[in-house]
């Protein structure tokens, strides 16, 4: 549409009025477009009116309020940028929890995000039988996730000598007594972090899995022809660049998944808030404490993390048009 | 000349398969680590009590009973609210969910890919930036919002809010995208209304991304307890999902935890061995070009 109007502007040396014209002939055309589309309109209404009173509204209320003291019970009284000063130079709790998220994030997100497409590229090496064997196996952690990982795992890591890992290093010698493994604040963090690459191979796995299997085989021959032999070669001539798609669709999920952690594996309030994360300091000062303001502030800046990481994302495996 | 090419394609073909079977080792010991957790808490579901205190622990049941189960559902005997209500509302709640949830994205999802009408880009460049929100760190706008739209204590509660499922639309327009565009054309040749074309041309082939939709948000809904929580104050409207955070931890427990457990995660599973398939063909176009 740009590219039309600047067009016509080139091409007629008596640009204002002309243009003025245009403007006034394209705004009838638009309205008539608009108009002649208006089932396209009709059908997309009720997804995008939901998404906008359930999705968009809250997160520009939420920016508008981070500038506000606000408790529910009074009305907000404007504060400026002082949440998000408090935030980073008073509130030593958020700072702890920025860190815990960041130290999950940093490790959890590059770590899972291989695992999802390195396991869905062996999968794709094996026969076509065995494939829906494999790929069930690793996606169920994620489909059951979250309930396995409270009922299970908090059984494998119970602190008594009735918990699986603490009976099984007791027989082994390796400990005299048993680890006090989620109340210990050292070890929280790690075992969160185990038990999420535990179940993280979820729905960017699933599109890596159909992402290979739609490779066009008759690329695997061209590059045989040029000479490439290897499994590993023809990953990275063949497989990566076409699957980019999809590794931008993962890396989107990955990132929004990693740095919204919630609860960790030690409970919360967590002994000294070893297990606190941005999410979980953002429910207190909501849902706890009502300082509505100061908690849009903190999902303010978490918005900012994930989109930021987000736009590197699109920088890196997005198409380069 | 021949001869060198064969000897070289043997050569190949012998390097690849040992590759292959260290791959199979490598999938095999992983995909146990895998599944081992949902193994143990099948098998710890139907240990009677002196084997879930048995010192060490063992991980194969060996007297299995259904006791566990039992206890699950007696401990609503004190309850005024029977086990049978809570499962009846997660029943409705997902299939009603379900249904409206893949009806609106459908809709919204021909026009995005098959029409060309003015704001089409940006509504869907909308959408990908919209899977990156965390709609829980929104939590108290919504709140207010759902309160002022009078949805609080009522099955409402549990649909509405999550009705716009982005992930969902962008998937089945990505799977629509696939469809080539002359389908359509034809279907406008013959005559056919642009209504006609949604439903009896886009819908059938939207089947399998649907069913891939269904699998994907099938365990959010069917696990619900966060809007029993904090929504609903009747207990008569709350969910199964809700209900099994309440029965609570502590060794006794154990065993009817564990069965609550399976309950929860079995219907999840199964939806996914049987759709499969479709899961697969629809995520062939998942990816953002």
């Amino acid at each position: 549409m740009s590219n039309e109007k600047s067009l016509k502007t080139k091409n007629t040396p008596t640009a204002p009025k002309k243009r003025f014209f245009n403007v006034e002939k394209r705004f009838g055309y638009t309205m008539h477009e608009i108009w002649r589309n208006k089932m396209s309109y009709a059908l997309v209404a009720p997804f995008f009116i939901a998404f906008i009173i359930f999705q968009v509204i809250p997160l520009v209320v939420s920016t508008v309020l981070s500038l506000f003291y606000y408790n529910i019970l009074e009305d907000p009284t404007w504060v400026g940028l002082d949440n998000f000063v408090y935030l980073f130079v008073d509130d030593t709790l958020f700072l702890k929890a920025f860190s815990n998220t960041m130290y999950y994030a940093v490790i959890t997100g590059p770590t899972s995000y291989l695992m999802q497409y390195f396991f869905a590229w062996f999968i794709n090496q094996t026969p076509k039988k065995l494939k829906p064997f494999y790929v069930f196996a690793f996606y169920t952690p994620a489909m059951t996730g979250g309930i396995v990982s409270t009922v299970v795992w908090g059984i494998m890591f119970a602190s008594d000598s009735q918990g699986y890992l603490n009976a099984i290093l007791l027989n082994m010698g390796l400990i005299s007594e048993p680890v006090q493994w989620l109340i210990t604040p050292s070890y929280i963090m790690p075992i969160t972090i185990f038990v999420t690459l535990w179940s993280s191979l979820g729905t960017g796995f699933l599109s890596f899995v159909a992402g290979f299997a739609g490779v066009n085989r008759e690329l695997y021959d061209a590059a045989e022809v040029d000479g490439v032999t290897s499994r590993f070669q023809k990953l990275i001539y063949v497989d990566i660049p076409q699957t980019m798609p999809q590794m931008l669709f993962a890396a989107i999920l990955q990132i929004t998944g990693a740095f919204s952690v919630g609860a960790t594996m030690g409970g919360h309030p967590s002994p000294e808030d070893a297990g606190l994360t941005i999410m979980l300091h953002l429910g207190d000062y909501s849902g706890t404490r009502f300082e509505v303001g100061y908690a849009s502030a903190i999902a303010v800046v978490l918005t900012i993390i994930i989109q930021g990481c987000g736009r590197l994302a699109f920088k890196a495996f997005g198409s380069k048009e | 000349m021949a001869q060198v090419d064969i000897d070289y394609l043997k050569r190949a073909k012998k390097r690849r398969d040992y590759s292959g079977g260290a791959i199979s080792i490598i999938l095999g010991l992983f995909g146990i680590f895998s599944l081992w957790p949902l193994l143990y808490m099948f098998m710890t579901a139907f240990k009677p009590l002196e084997e879930l205190m048995l010192y060490p622990p063992k991980f194969f049941v060996m007297n299995p009973t259904l006791k566990n189960f039992q206890d699950m559902v007696t401990v609503t005997a004190n309850t005024t609210v029977p086990f049978t209500r809570y499962l009846f509302n997660t029943v409705l709640i997902t299939v009603v969910y379900l249904f409206v949830m893949i009806l609106v994205a459908t809709m919204a999802c021909y026009p995005l890919s098959k029409h060309n009408f003015p704001g089409r880009n940006f509504l869907f460049s909308t959408i990908t930036i919209a899977m990156m929100f965390v709609t829980a760190a929104t939590s108290v706008p919504s709140y207010l919002i759902i309160n002022g739209l009078g949805l609080p204590n009522t099955y409402f509660a549990y649909i509405i809010p999550g009705l716009a499922n982005t992930t969902g639309v962008f998937l089945l327009k990505q799977f629509l995208d696939g469809v080539p565009n002359e389908i359509f054309e034809a279907g406008k040749i013959d005559g056919a209304s642009e209504w006609q074309l949604y439903t009896k041309i886009a819908i059938p082939l939207l089947k399998n991304a649907q069913a891939t939709i269904i699998i994907l948000s099938f365990g959010g809904i069917w696990g619900e307890s966060g809007v029993a929580g904090s929504y609903i104050y009747d207990e008569q409207l709350r969910t199964l999902g809700w209900f099994m955070g309440t029965i609570g931890g502590g060794l006794a427990r154990t065993g009817a935890t564990t069965a609550a457990g399976l309950i929860m995660s079995l219907p999840t599973i199964i939806m996914f061995v049987v759709q499969q398939t479709k899961v697969m063909d629809t995520m062939a176009h998942s990816g953002i070009k």
